[in-house]
């Protein structure tokens, strides 16, 4: 619990999804325009959000679920694996995901679409390292006992996805207020790739590590 | 073939695509005039003013078959790569994809190593299209948030019904039909989008039973060719509403929507009313807040009177030109309708600023069934203005003057000449051929849809107003 970096990781990665205009705050901003209305750029965020930190929470469920079965060890290896795999998986297919959400869908279409988004890009997954990393501290063992690894799952999840609505909305604002979406031309540069790098590097530190 | 950066030709808005540097290159289509006598080709125009061979064919690639008969074409990626909703920003507009309309066979062209000398990369066999959606006779190509949309005038057979099919904008595999429920649709010919209200609309020409031997009189008399549109859910893929347009209005063919993606609203073409041979373009737009959507008559250009001599054996009893729309093009600022009338040899320029009430503002006559207007640098004409292309800033817009081959045979006897040309429009409206764009073809080739280098004002759709 002492230490800083989990939560710096958790507000960095936050700030990452909240940045990349495929993961919500550029829908918001369409939405906004069609509609006419600013207070609907930010309105749009909050089912974007929730989408977002429900995907993060079931990833992590479930593998808290199955952490209780494995050995701290293996659970390691199988995250190094998963994530090198999500990876190399995102890079060839991360842009192709579709749904059946479009220029008229409502709250519950945007909290659907922001969490297919979230899980399609192993948002959850990126946190396992600070996620295992707190199992560790409290012996590897996600029990009725360990309460407090709940609530420090739950406060990262809370804290990540603030940082992700605050960058996000902080991006549409400036995008439908002052920038204007020319900036897209140049400024949406390929996070897919760093994203996919990303998650390769952290499985092998994963595999290195345990 | 992804990039750092999104393709420099996508645009968030059609505001800012008509701030897009202009084209230097175009892509024309160009087909057999006999039929079963050589490939067709793709043809590359030399479109950039002061160049040493502006105005000329500069490349040509021709096809690996014969009997193709290519018609339209479009890009695997446009603007729509940057929709909020289904991103995909960093492809290449970078290949095009054009379809042989009698043969069912799909060519892709990759334009990116030499631009003025397209490489065929790839060749889906009619089979393949067929066991994949059990449709034929691909039409209208456009990319789209899915991948590339693509029409079909019938199914395998060469009966209805027609429909939509996807093509993934990557691979380029056939992914199936694009329909979920048709509803009452049998007849197809062009689709496009309202993509801000999550709306796809199709148009309605015949199956390819009803086309290819030539246009039936016995079946167009009795009104038997399209005469509906069709508006689908884009998101779930079902037909939500047929609009009748009345069995007298036959064949509802180019479908233009605003492209300001909150405007709810577009224009269809209509090539003939059997009342009075005249064409008209009918606008489309939202009825009410259940997302209904209703038409209404906006345009209607008369027949011409004419003499039975003038005139070929299908017209001669009518005693008149009708003027034929066969295809419309939209100003990305949505400000300026073209008009093609391939029979009078006319094309007509709108300001459909209030698209309820359009005011003419231009006129250019070329060729024509009866008229045979001359361009500047030319003689009398045949043909008339067809395919119609606009650049993206609304400048310029080019002309090429075949419709379908057994179907120019009818109304030209002689056979058509294919030329191009290019109109330099006036900022304010109003048109003029430019004298120094007049390209005739190789008689052995007829010219039909222009694409033009990075977009074009019917190639891109766009999410943001």
């Amino acid at each position: 619990m002492g230490e800083l970096w989990p939560w710096i990781a958790m507000l960095g990665l936050g700030a990452f999804h909240g940045i990349n205009p495929a993961m919500g705050w550029l829908f918001a901003v369409a939405l906004g325009l069609h509609r006419g209305q600013r207070q609907v750029v930010l309105l749009s965020l909050i089912p974007l959000a929730l989408g977002h930190a429900l995907a993060i929470g079931a990833t992590l469920a479930v593998v808290a679920l199955v952490g209780r079965m494995l050995d701290p060890g293996i659970l390691g290896v199988g995250a190094g694996v998963l994530l090198i795999g999500w990876g190399g998986y995102h890079a060839v297919r991360g842009h192709r995901y579709r749904l059946q959400v479009g220029m008229q869908t409502g709250m519950a279409g945007l909290l659907l679409w922001s969490f297919v988004m979230a899980l399609a890009h192993g948002a959850g997954l990126m946190l396992l390292p600070v996620f295992m990393a707190w199992l560790d501290s409290q012996q590897g063992h996600l029990s009725a006992a360990s309460f407090p690894t709940l609530l420090l799952a739950v406060a990262g999840v809370a804290v990540h996805t603030l940082a992700m609505f605050t960058v996000a909305g902080v991006s549409a604002v400036a995008a439908y207020e002052w920038v204007g979406l020319a900036v897209l031309r140049h400024g949406w540069v390929n996070l897919d790739w760093l994203w996919s790098a990303a998650l390769i590097g952290v499985g092998v530190v994963l595999l290195v590590t345990f | 073939m992804t990039t750092w950066t999104p393709d420099p030709t996508f645009y968030p808005s059609p505001r800012l695509a008509m701030q897009a540097p202009a084209e230097t290159l175009a892509y024309v289509a160009l087909l057999d005039a006999a039929g079963a006598n050589r490939p067709d080709a793709l043809g590359v125009v030399d479109v950039q003013p002061g160049s040493s061979r502006y105005g000329q064919l500069i490349g040509q690639v021709d096809l690996p078959n014969v009997g193709d008969e290519l018609h339209h074409f479009g890009w695997n990626a446009c603007s729509s790569c940057l929709c909020p909703y289904a991103p995909h920003p960093h492809m290449e507009r970078r290949y095009l994809i054009v379809p042989g309309l009698r043969s069912s066979r799909i060519h892709v062209f990759d334009v990116k190593p030499d631009p003025r000398q397209p490489r065929l990369v790839k060749v889906i066999q009619p089979e393949v299209l067929a066991a994949r959606t059990d449709y034929s006779r691909p039409h209208t190509i456009h990319c789209g948030p899915e991948g590339i949309y693509a029409t079909a005038l019938g199914n395998a057979e060469g009966k209805g019904p027609g429909g939509i099919f996807l093509m993934d904008h990557e691979t380029f595999e056939i992914r199936g039909r694009w329909e979920v429920n048709r509803g009452p649709q049998q007849f197809a010919y062009d689709a496009w989008w309202h993509l801000g209200y999550d709306t796809m609309v199709s148009s309605e020409w015949g199956t390819p039973d009803m086309i290819e031997e030539g246009l039936v009189p016995e079946l167009l008399l009795q009104g038997k060719y399209g005469h509906y549109l069709h508006f689908w859910d884009l998101q779930r893929r079902r037909h939500r509403q047929a609009v009748d347009l009345g069995a007298q209005q036959q064949m509802v063919l180019e479908l233009r929507p605003a492209h300001d993606p909150t405007r709810a609203y577009g224009f269809a073409g209509v090539v003939l009313s059997l009342e009075d041979l005249s064409a008209s373009v009918w606008l489309w737009h939202r009825a009410n807040g259940n997302g209904d959507w209703a038409v209404r008559k906006v345009i209607e250009i008369p027949a011409e009177p004419a003499t039975e001599e003038q005139l070929p054996p299908l017209l001669k009893a009518f005693k008149a030109v009708p003027p034929l729309v066969t295809d419309i093009d939209l100003s990305l600022d949505d400000r300026f309708l073209y008009v093609s009338c391939w029979g009078t040899g006319e094309l007509r320029q709108y300001d459909v600023s209030d698209p309820f009430q359009p005011v003419q503002t231009g006129s250019c006559r070329l060729g024509g069934i009866v008229a045979r207007a001359a361009h500047p640098a030319s003689g009398p004409l045949n043909g008339g203005p067809q395919m119609v292309e606009l650049s993206r800033d609304g400048r310029r817009v080019y002309l090429t003057n075949s419709l379908y081959r057994v179907w120019d045979e009818q109304f030209y006897p002689e056979g058509i000449a294919g030329w191009m040309v290019k109109l330099d429009v006036a900022p304010e409206g109003g048109m003029q051929p430019d004298p120094n764009f007049f390209l005739p073809f190789d008689p052995a080739l007829r010219p039909h849809q222009v694409r033009l280098e990075g977009g074009d004002a019917s190639s891109d759709s766009f999410c943001y107003p």
